[in-house]
């Protein structure tokens, strides 16, 4: 991955988006309120901690061996897609990804494109590359929708405005939406903007969506949806492109049930959503409605990194429920944007590296406390502080390598003054004598105790060293 | 060997942890106490450092091994080994094992010694199964469980077990209490204004509690939340529960 593939909102400058999030309490507010929503309606889900359990290890289990075999699995959705009349298309990166969703285009001889939610098209940028083509993209999922008229990029994988106040998404129809007044009835935004994608549908040719699942041993695509267009978009125009992960896919049609129960129950707190589509194919001779063509576009972007190294694997497990984010103290605070990465919160930065190499993305995987709440409540088990932490070492490698599969941009998060204090802290910490000269000195000249201490004080007291170490008093206490 | 409960051991190794010998060796010193008290001998390696997650959490393992491995070989004995801190404790019982590897020469001694790690309210109640006398006057406490402590150790469990046996002790209730005080140890500089905002809202919901007395099992969290709490020039401080403990065992004055 080069930087050129960094040119929007890279990971980089992280700190100071967080910091103006920090620094607004509208914001902040709105965006615990909002995490706090979606987590009261998740538990509600799981009353029984025992029966969730037994669930999400079902739920790991799946996912496990799915990317166990996953070329096996690949290779048998290929065939089984072909079977179907579904046309597979590989993209290693997005720009490849982009040229194959234009070509498409271009034989259609469609200059418009009506997308349902797909992160993975937020990914590959395609929206923009489309738009340098002269191609138009239109989001049809509301949250994607109130995005795009506002010029920005979603803030939450499952809720992509979830950053936007009721009052701001009135404003932006009043202002964007022809013949709208302004109105901060939910219901009837809801109703402005359904009015004016149901339109587009009908005019355009080519449809786009996500996918949810892949099913290796029946070739057909699982679409979750709440807001019916992802139907529409899948069956209602010409051709439809599905575009997903190549670690999307499962073996069984039995695998789906599982994993949908834990996705739709810790994405939005629902038992299951409005519309699950299965899809199978274009239209069939004496069928009368559905596309004339689909095509699967199955994007890898640094997924056969992570899949490569056993350590990392465990992050494709990730079925995108969104639950980790909204669980997260430092997501609830700062909100997505601000990660500046595609997917933002404690997913994004166990895969983002994977995506953008580590150089960039070194302030994420240091951006968290560690405190364990995205890996508790992650429905596949995801251990996410220990890739983390593993990130985090991998981002500071230095010298003499011990890995023998290196990661993009291993060792660039180095800070040589960091890794020089954790070899002195090393040294005195390994080796009793020194560490009790140390700890004496640091007692006794206590009232030398800098007043400031960096970053730690900005906020905080100092810290200051007792008079005499626990090591001290045992001692006399012992000769007591 | 993971002691059966209800069996009494009659020795235990002490590892204070770095933070509590040179910022809170009371908690240590009360942690010992209390277990004397039981009737328990309580050796203490003098040896002993730090179990190493400061650079293992920072993305520092080679650092981090070689201070573990100093503290691996001081437990020759098969005591069990208390911890005054949830989250050393974790360290030392879930991810000794990770950072040693399976390779290592002393992968099988991190094997024997996970199984013997009890951090200190887990031990009081899970081995010893104490019952408590309060001796002290009437107060309303609030606890703070550490994130890894809670999730890695159940120290929340044990601690409110502790406290419950305190009949003067009324335990109150803060918002979102299973929320990170924003520690996360290097976290706390590296990202300093995430750290104090989720400080800052810790300290918030703590003194609103209505608590006259904060405790918890961990020096980390508690050096982040008295350091912000003394900041913002609240009365309200916390206390290891430790030295909480021992002072409602005494008679007071
Ligand atoms: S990492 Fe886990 S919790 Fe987060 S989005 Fe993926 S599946 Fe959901």
């Amino acid at each position: 991955m080069n930087d050129a593939t960094l040119h929007y909102m890279p990971g980089a400058g992280f700190r100071g988006r967080s910091k103006e999030v920090l620094d607004n309490p509208a914001l902040r507010k709105s965006f615990r309120g909002a995490m706090d929503f979606l987590m009261q309606k998740r538990a509600a889900q799981f009353p029984d901690p025992a029966r969730l359990e037994a669930l999400r290890r079902q739920g790991e289990a799946i996912r496990k061996y799915s990317l166990s075999r996953l070329p096996d699995l690949l290779e048998q959705l290929e065939a089984n897609l072909k079977q179907n009349g579904v046309q597979l298309h590989w993209a290693e990166n997005p720009e490849q990804a982009q040229g194959i969703i234009s070509e498409i285009m271009l034989r259609a001889e469609a200059d418009l494109i009506v997308k349902g939610k797909s992160m993975v098209s937020e990914e590959i940028e395609l929206n923009h590359a489309l738009e340098a083509r002269g191609i138009a993209a239109l989001e049809s999922d509301m949250g994607e929708y109130i995005v795009q008229l506002a010029g920005e990029r979603p803030s939450h994988i499952i809720m992509p405005a979830i950053h936007k106040t009721k009052e701001e998404i009135a404003r932006l129809f009043a202002e964007k939406v022809p013949g709208v007044d302004y109105t901060d009835s939910v219901d009837e935004l809801i109703q402005i903007g359904r009015r004016v994608l149901r339109e587009k549908f009908r005019a355009t040719k080519v449809g786009l969506s996500g996918v949810n699942f892949a099913v290796a041993e029946t070739g057909t695509l699982c679409l979750v949806e709440n807001e019916g267009n992802g139907r529409m978009c899948t069956t209602v125009p010409e051709v439809h492109i599905a575009v997903t992960g190549i670690e999307k896919v499962v073996e069984k049609l039995e695998h789906v049930p599982p994993l949908l129960a834990l996705l739709t129950r810790s994405a939005t707190g629902q038992a299951v959503t409005t519309y699950f589509n299965w899809i199978t194919g274009p239209r069939r001779p004496g069928e009368l409605d559905g596309p004339k063509e689909v095509h699967l576009v199955l994007v890898d972007n640094g997924r056969t990194q992570a899949y490569a190294r056993p350590d990392f694997r465990a992050t494709l497990q990730c079925i995108r429920c969104g639950a980790c984010m909204n669980h997260c103290p430092v997501y609830t605070r700062i909100g997505g944007l601000a990660y500046g990465t595609t997917y933002p919160g404690p997913i994004g930065k166990i895969i983002s590296p994977h995506m953008l190499g580590l150089k960039g993305t070194s302030d994420l995987v240091t951006a968290s406390s560690l405190c364990g709440a995205c890996g508790e409540v992650c429905p596949v088990k995801i251990p996410i502080p220990e890739l983390l932490i593993d990130l985090r070492a991998r981002s500071q490698a230095g010298g003499a390598d011990p890995y023998a599969l290196h990661l993009a941009g291993e060792g660039e998060g180095r800070k040589p003054l960091v890794a020089l204090s954790f070899k002195l802290w090393s040294r005195l910490y390994r080796s009793p004598a020194l560490y009790r000269l140390f700890a004496f000195l640091a007692t006794r000249f206590r009232a030398l105790t800098p007043s400031s201490q960096g970053a730690w004080t900005r906020s905080r007291t100092p810290l200051v060293p007792a008079r005499k170490s626990l090591h001290e008093r045992v001692k006399e206490r012992r000769s007591r | 060997m993971p002691l059966t409960p209800g069996k009494r051991p009659a020795t235990v190794y002490f590892f204070g942890t770095c933070l509590v010998d040179l910022f809170d060796p009371e908690a240590g010193i009360s942690a010992m106490d209390i277990l004397e008290r039981q009737g328990i001998r309580v050796v203490f390696p003098d040896a002993q450092s730090c179990c190493g997650q400061p650079a293992y959490t920072s993305g520092y393992p080679a650092e981090a091994l070689a201070v573990a491995e100093q503290q691996v070989r001081l437990f020759v004995e098969d005591w069990p080994i208390v911890v005054p801190s949830g989250s050393c404790a974790g360290m030392m019982k879930h991810h000794w094992s990770r950072l040693f590897g399976p390779d290592h020469p002393l992968a099988a001694q991190v094997q024997a010694i996970s199984g013997r790690i009890y951090e200190f309210t887990e031990f009081l109640v899970k081995v010893l199964n104490v019952q408590l006398e309060d001796r002290g006057q009437p107060a309303r406490v609030v606890l703070h469980t550490s994130c890894s402590a809670r999730r890695e150790m159940g120290v929340h469990l044990t601690s409110r077990a502790l406290l419950a046996q305190l009949a003067q002790v009324e335990v109150v209730q803060q918002a979102r209490e299973a929320e990170c005080c924003g520690f996360g140890g290097t976290f706390s500089v590296r990202h300093p204004e995430l750290s104090a905002a989720m400080a800052a809202d810790k300290a918030e919901a703590l003194t609103d509690s209505g608590a006259q007395q904060l405790v918890s099992a961990d020096c980390g969290c508690l050096a982040n939340i008295n350091g912000t709490l003394a900041k913002s020039g609240a009365a309200l401080q916390g206390q290891h529960i430790a030295s909480f403990l021992k002072s409602r065992l005494e008679p007071q004055a």
